[in-house]
């Protein structure tokens, strides 16, 4: 068995679940979002807020930036172990793009969080 | 009389610097085709130096596996005319991704390791082993069609870049496909620790179903289907 610590699942079969179900949360907001988008007439300050101040726009962002941070790690873990041979270069990138995954995340929850409607 | 244009990857590390590859012309007879191990064997009366490994020349014993005009095979059983642009030129080159030795021959400790990794020998854990042969009912028998006939040619393997850019970690298709040979088996009692050894995140799952491995398979055989097997055998284990 191979070892790695640097991927987010305990294992491959781990891996392999988080990454799929990760990507259906990814696929639903995608799908909703757009058919929000394509849907209404107008998007003013005024629909975008009232949008996200619901509590369920909240939560399903703040999953989809969960499946974001799940998914991009698991991912580029795997590019960079198939694209990336040198262990410190690997290492740095690995760590910079889940720094930068979490900083989302936060960044995410302390936006969206907030929102009152109008 | 016509002429083919063959373009071969030559390499002799004791005197060149560098891989190059090397033109010849040879002259066949109008509308007679050829396999392209005929074809290398008569390059080699031609120039005695140039290296190539073959053995049974007839696809059964894996030991000319080479990339011909871009598509694994083994030389012995590709004919010149299933060659893609092969009326215009052949280009004939070692397996990818594995280090070359010298001209067409390739070094395959790698792909052996891998295949040692998935312990490709019959293990039963029986205290009493039965006085005869251990008997398989015809189903069971069934279910090692498509498996049992890989030659360990190396073909799929090297076509496969997850084992390019894994091969110390990635067991390939051709040791996958041979996992699932004995994970499988009904007399085989190791499935458990079979399974505990791949279930990393590089093992098995480092194959994303791209299917080079089922186009050039020499043996027709599907190991994406095998690994598709057993990445279904660890997922049941792991829900």
């Amino acid at each position: 068995m191979v070892k790695a610590a640097s991927t987010f699942g305990r294992s491959g079969s781990h891996d392999f679940i988080l990454l799929r179900a990760s990507a259906i949360i990814l696929a639903l907001y995608s799908i909703f979002m757009v058919s929000f988008l394509v849907s209404a007439d107008v998007i003013t300050y005024v629909t975008w807020t009232n949008l996200f101040a619901h509590l369920g726009m909240k939560i399903f962002t703040m999953l989809a930036l969960t499946a974001i941070l799940i998914h991009g790690w698991i991912g580029i873990f795997q590019v960079l172990t198939d694209y990336v041979k040198k262990t410190g270069l690997r290492a740095f990138l690995q760590y910079a793009v889940c720094v930068a995954l979490i900083v989302y995340w936060l960044a995410g929850l302390l936006v969206v969080w907030p929102v009152e409607g109008v | 009389m016509k002429k083919l244009n063959i373009s071969v990857y030559r390499y002799n590390p004791d005197v060149d610097n560098a891989p190059y590859m090397k033109e010849y012309t040879v002259e066949v007879e109008k509308n007679r085709d050829m396999m392209v191990l005929d074809l290398l064997l008569l390059l080699k009366e031609q120039d005695p130096t140039l290296a190539f490994r073959r053995s049974c020349r007839e696809g059964v014993c894996g030991s000319d596996g080479l990339n011909m005009n871009g598509k694994n095979g083994l030389a012995c059983i590709t004919p010149l005319s299933a060659l893609k642009g092969g009326d215009k030129k052949i280009v004939v080159r070692p397996l990818p991704g594995l280090p070359v030795i010298r001209d067409l021959i390739v070094d395959m400790s790698q792909f052996y390791t891998q295949y040692e990794k998935i312990k490709p020998y019959l293990i039963n854990d029986d205290k009493t082993p039965p006085a005869r042969e251990r008997l398989q009912s015809t189903e069971e028998r069934a279910k090692l069609d498509g498996l049992y006939e890989c030659i360990l040619c190396a073909c799929c393997s090297s076509s496969c870049p997850s084992f390019w850019w894994n091969p110390d970690k990635f067991i390939g298709p051709a040791g996958l496909l041979n996992a699932y040979r004995f994970l499988i088996d009904s007399r085989d009692t190791a499935t458990e620790e079979r399974l505990n050894e791949l279930d990393d995140a590089f093992s098995v799952f480092r194959c994303h179903g791209i299917m080079n491995c089922v186009n050039v398979c020499p043996k027709g055989l599907n190991p994406t289907k095998a690994i598709g097997n057993i990445k279904s055998m660890l997922l049941n284990r792991a829900i």
